[in-house]
């Protein structure tokens, strides 16, 4: 490993940050209607939701992203690589997010709904100021493990020209025929970047996780 | 619409030997994988320094680096050291690598589920160590880890796409091509995405099934 090869290795790291930012927040967004649809007691929204959940998880995001920057980029609407990869991953973020909040809401006691009918709540107050508060702070510590699984999967959007981690590696190792190195410190700068938020997550738990009634 | 539907006819095959080959990796990448992680579960938690602080790197590895960069590593980086290897057998190690990392966990939490009188129970009758694993313990630990590992071998079909990126005609690989050469992407990728839903979403509804039965009785 050369000086030279660092730097560019590492000039992969605020797009593979930048990327999995805007996928995740896309995802934990957009997460929220697709969860309620999901919990729909409206059988043809409620069926529609699992349909678009399960389309969404069931096909390999190298799939998607292709879709997205080949398949509607050649016809319909063209992206660059950094959206495309943005709006494939993000969708898929979002299907697994509407999975984790339904899951985090089973944990949410029921005498919670029922005390905020009782005071007289409207719904949407019910929601935002007695459910949701809880309802993030139990999907914190699933929603900390998914997302970095998608700091990892952004390696993925390498594949559409994201110059990001992977695509600098493949790049480096290609110039230099040294694949070995390059990829072990490739792989090293996942695992760095991973720690962050796994710490983050488990300060942010211990601190919130106290004020979820039960 | 006819003219999509003479398309898909006409790729259908190509994508069809695609998919065999993902299936073949995605089985072997578990077949060598999941006794991986039965080997590395049992290492983390045995006795010997030496060999826990190794296994714990092999996972620790195997699940923090992507499964892309491994497959790159294996494929671009080991002929570095000597061992230059087609992309088939390239992909198998990642992908079993990744799959021994993921599961060891997945096994490791089934053998913790296993009540400790179970274990005491087996040294009373005075059955050894490794006996006490193999009829007490496994049997017990195994049956509860089967809904999550074949969770996670649906997964490993998705992650055989990742193959792509070390040229070994799978389907992903298979629809680029004929892509590239017909311009059609949507078309193409529509027909690789149905491949994979019409495989994925009723395997994934079924471990859901054997999942909710299983929990009925636990």
């Amino acid at each position: 490993m050369t000086a030279d090869m660092f730097w560019t290795l590492a000039s992969g790291v605020p797009w593979t940050i930048g990327l999995t930012a805007v996928s995740l927040l896309i995802g934990v967004l957009l997460g929220i209607p697709l969860c309620a649809l999901r919990m729909s007691r409206i059988l043809a929204l409620n069926l529609a939701a699992q349909a678009v959940i399960l389309t969404l998880r069931a096909i390999p995001p190298i799939v998607w992203l292709f879709f997205i920057f080949f398949g509607l980029g050649s016809s319909v609407i063209e992206l660059s690589p950094f959206q495309a990869g943005a709006v494939g991953l993000g969708l898929i973020t979002a299907a697994n997010m509407a999975e984790i909040y339904r899951g985090a809401m089973t944990a949410i006691h029921p005498g919670q709904w029922e005390a905020a009918h009782a005071l007289g709540f409207t719904t949407w107050h019910r929601f935002a100021d007695v459910i949701a508060p809880q309802l993030f702070r139990v999907a914190l510590p699933t929603a900390a493990g998914y997302a970095i699984g998608l700091l990892k999967d952004t390696a993925i959007a390498s594949t559409i020209g994201v110059a990001e981690v992977a695509f600098q590696a493949s790049h480096v190792s290609q110039r230099s025929f040294r694949g070995l190195d390059v990829y072990a410190f490739a792989g090293l700068l996942y695992i760095l970047l991973s720690l962050p938020i796994a710490w983050a997550a488990r300060w942010a738990d211990l601190h919130l996780r106290a004020r979820v009634a039960r | 619409m006819t003219d999509l539907l003479d398309f898909w006819i006409e790729h259908l095959p190509s994508l069809l030997d695609g998919l065999w080959v993902s299936l073949a990796v995605t089985g072997a990448s578990l077949a060598f994988g999941i006794p991986l992680g039965l080997v590395l579960a049992l290492a983390v938690q045995g006795k010997s320094k030496i060999l826990r602080s190794l296994a714990i790197t092999v996972v620790e590895v195997g699940r923090g680096a992507p499964a892309l960069i491994l497959l790159q590593f294996v494929y671009f980086g080991l002929p570095n050291a000597g061992l230059a290897l087609d992309s088939f057998p390239s992909a198998v190690i990642a992908l079993a690598w990744c799959t021994g990392a993921y599961t060891s966990e997945i096994i490791r939490a089934g053998l913790e589920a296993v009540p400790h009188g179970q274990r005491e129970a087996a040294t009373a009758i005075g059955l050894t160590g490794l006996d006490a694993l193999r009829f007490v313990v496994l049997p017990q630990a195994l049956r509860v880890s089967v809904p999550a590992l074949l969770g996670f071998a649906i997964l490993m079909l998705q992650a055989s796409s990742l193959c792509f990126a070390i040229a070994l005609p799978e389907l992903v690989s298979q629809a680029y091509l004929i892509g590239s050469t017909t311009f059609r992407y949507m078309a193409i990728l529509v027909l690789a995405g149905l491949l994979y839903a019409a495989i994925c979403i009723p395997a994934t509804i079924a471990v859901a099934a054997l999942e909710r039965r299983l929990g009925k009785h636990a």
